[in-house]
């Protein structure tokens, strides 16, 4: 399948899953009513000493009167058992009952990430609560562009009843299902969906930054490359140090450099492929500074066989996201 | 005297768990089993152990590993930094702390599952917000996506290509003559597993230029070296594998992994600057060499360390590689154990023992009449190296 709409198919297929929204699933039942051997053994794995959980004498002065479950938990008390199996007493969904995201497989949307999932909660549950569950599709979104591929986002909403069928808390289970592009195995290839319903792009590496390194990134924001000088000597050095090499200084200031540089070496990079870089291979040059110093900078504007040494190349300041800025470079056309 | 270390020291035991994908066991396990195994070896009590050098890359502290061999006094335990580069130079420790007297019996060990626990070749990504010194060093690379050993290994090897005319063939030149040498030795993981250039050149790319079999392995496994005096050494099991030479080298604007801000980007300056304290340490030349372990974490850099170390001119290195001369029967047969392409890569520890095993005629790929053994270290990092021979 392309990821180009074919109108009539896509009709077909939303009327299709649009039969599955709002249709209830479940019970669900739970193995066992909650307890404190689970609670404990919850508390212990997520390391959480709150008392509430786990000592009867300081839960007896609460509203409850006695020990609590983690509310987080709520999703684990009618989980499978090892044995894939629910409770007695659930009603599982029939085989011949469509379901959204076999639907989805059956065309072609095979791939599938989790994209968020919230809880929301009513009331604490206390050691003998009988917890049940149904699900259903709350909402199917249109069809969309994603850097993933083209895909659905699948909204499943979860009810968590008590023993009395009164709703103690509910959860929303979002999920993108879509159809993997042919040629790249790769993730994101451009800044995916404009809706909310993004998935969140994978983000580059973190630079790591301390005292010594941190005006360099500043100035980034700020739309400047900037390398450091000694102003005893007015040696230029990267990357920056405190201590001058050439006269042993501490004393140091920024130029802003042109931008203008040569590629000196460079790599093509293919694995690890990180879902962060939209190009497969990526490419990364070491850049010889009109001024003199060298950097490590990633490539645009350039496929990565066209890539040479000698190649004059232009930064250009990139916000990769929120929080980084980068200096990219881009051949400059040779006249 | 040229120098007070060469001669004093003699390597006299070697051991070694299996090289894996999945030990089974620690880390702890490993570098206990290598290390009273080498001690065995030997034919010295591990009570006697009075020294310990190992890397910093080691996650298995000294004291414990001497703990649990029974030590009595551990008169010194050092570490040596930048991965691989640390391998010759532990042993550089044990030579200096026994030549000076500070020690009797120093064991030297590395010990890792650095396949099934974690592995180099995955990439580093996170850091913290205020970083110590290295995060600080790497943030000038990752954010780009040059993330691993093998990315910043090959922006010097596509600089290396360009100023030799040397081809990405003589790369997979090294690959194949390692995993020659691999499949004739049963200890190796690429036992009978050779392989053909047309392999190399159909590998998958990783970090152009270099492919994944240009890249060694990632191992579990551990390797421990006990190192005593000379005089010593004559009267124990094995024969004698004298330490004629050990030398680290840091210079010419040094970085790990990354020093791409040297003038000349395609040499190698530090193994230069090993090079020649080991040949004067040892009264030797090139010529006195018989074969040599050369550090192959990556294929680009074994050919610079043949330069740097004097067996081929600058640039020159393809000629001696298409010759055939770091094959066996060649002027200088490298890795006879497979290397860490072909037998395992413990941060180039393996590859002392195999040095050691052709000192002593031992090996399973034996070159005839093998007198000094060149072994090098971790490169693209500040590096160390040893020469072994015959007393
Ligand atoms: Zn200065």
């Amino acid at each position: 399948m392309s990821d180009q709409n074919n109108n009539s198919e896509n009709k077909e297929l939303e009327a299709l899953m649009a039969e599955t929204i709002g249709v209830k699933i479940g019970p669900h039942k739970s193995w066992d009513p909650v307890n404190q051997p689970m609670i404990r053994h919850w508390a212990e794995a997520m390391d959480d000493k709150n008392p509430r959980y786990t000592d009867p004498e300081f839960a007896a002065g609460t509203e409850e009167g006695s020990i609590i479950a983690p509310p987080t938990m709520l999703q684990a008390w009618t989980m499978r058992g090892a044995s894939w199996k629910h409770a007695p007493g659930t009603k599982e969904r029939a085989a011949d009952q469509p379901y959204v995201l076999d639907i989805l497989d059956d065309h072609g949307y095979i791939g599938v990430v989790a994209v968020n999932c919230d809880q929301e909660y009513f009331r604490n549950l206390v050691p003998g609560d009988d917890i049940s569950h149904y699900m259903e599709i709350e909402g199917i979104s249109e069809q969309k562009q994603t850097g993933l591929g083209v895909g659905y986002f699948v909204t499943e909403l979860w009810t968590f009843v008590d023993q009395n069928d009164e709703k103690v808390g509910e959860m929303r289970f979002r999920l993108l299902k879509f159809c993997p592009p042919k040629e790249a195995p790769k993730a994101a290839s451009k800044p995916a969906v404009e809706s909310d319903d993004k998935p969140k792009k994978a983000l580059r590496p973190r630079p790591g930054m301390n005292k010594d390194t941190r005006f360099f990134w500043e100035g980034l924001k700020e739309g400047k490359l900037l390398i450091q000088r000694c102003t005893s000597c007015q040696t230029l050095r990267h990357p920056p140090t405190p201590m001058c090499p050439s006269c042993r200084s501490l004393e140091r200031d920024a130029v802003e450099a042109s931008g203008k540089g040569v590629i000196h070496s460079y790599v093509n990079m293919h694995h690890p492929d990180l879902p962060a870089f939209d190009a497969s291979p990526n490419p990364v040059a070491l850049v010889e500074l009109e001024e003199g110093t060298r950097l490590v900078a990633g490539l645009i504007g350039i496929e990565p066989e066209d890539v040479r040494i000698g190649l004059p190349v232009q930064a250009e300041i990139t916000q990769c996201d929120d929080e980084l800025a980068l200096a990219l470079f881009r051949p400059v056309s040779e006249k | 005297m040229a120098n007070g270390l060469s001669g004093q020291a003699a390597i006299v035991g070697i051991g070694a768990t299996e090289f894996s994908k999945n030990s089974g066991r620690s880390e702890m396990q490993l570098a206990v089993e290598c290390v009273t195994q080498a001690l065995a070896d030997a034919g010295i009590d591990p009570s006697e152990v009075d020294g310990i050098s190992t890397f910093t890359m080691d996650n298995n502290p000294e004291i414990e590993v001497f703990r649990e061999i029974g030590g009595k006094e551990l008169k010194m335990f050092s570490r040596v930094h930048y991965g691989g580069g640390a391998a010759c130079a532990t042993v550089q420790q044990a030579a200096m702390a026994v030549a000076s007297g500070v020690c009797e019996v120093v064991v030297c060990y590395r010990a890792m599952n650095e396949r099934s626990e974690y592995r180099f070749g995955s990439g580093m990504q996170n850091t913290p917000a205020e970083s110590d010194y290295e995060t600080t060093h790497y943030g000038w690379y990752i954010p780009h996506g040059l993330v691993t050993p093998a990315s910043w290994v090959a922006m010097s090897a596509q600089r290396y290509l360009y100023d030799t005319g040397a081809t990405t063939e003589d790369f997979g030149r090294i690959a194949v003559a390692a995993r020659q040498f691999a499949a004739t030795n049963p200890n190796a993981w690429f036992y009978e597993k050779p392989i053909t250039l047309e392999d190399h050149q159909n590998s998958r790319w990783i970090a152009e230029p270099l492919r994944l079999l240009d890249c060694c392995q990632e191992s579990d496994g551990g390797v421990a070296i006990v190192v005593t005096s000379a005089e010593r050494a004559k009267k124990l099991n094995k024969e004698p594998v004298i330490i004629k030479g050990a030398a680290q080298g840091a210079c010419d604007d040094p970085q790990m992994m990354t020093a791409y801000y040297r003038k000349d980007i395609s040499r190698l300056s530090e193994v230069n600057l090993v090079a020649k304290q080991l040949y004067k340490q040892a009264g030797m030349t090139p010529d006195n060499i018989d074969a040599a372990v050369i550090y192959d974490h990556f294929t680009p850099f074994v050919m610079t360390q043949l330069e740097e170390f004097g067996f081929a001119d600058k640039g020159k290195a393809k000629d001696f590689i298409r010759s055939g001369q770091i094959e066996m029967g060649g002027r200088l047969p490298i890795n006879m154990h497979g290397g860490q392409l072909g037998e395992a890569y413990v941060h180039g520890m393996n590859g002392i023992s195999e040095a050691v095993r052709q000192v002593r005629g031992e090996a399973v790929n034996q070159v005839d009449k093998v007198e000094n053994m060149l072994v090098s270290a971790g490169t693209g990092v500040p590096t160390s190296g040893l020469i072994l021979g015959k007393g």
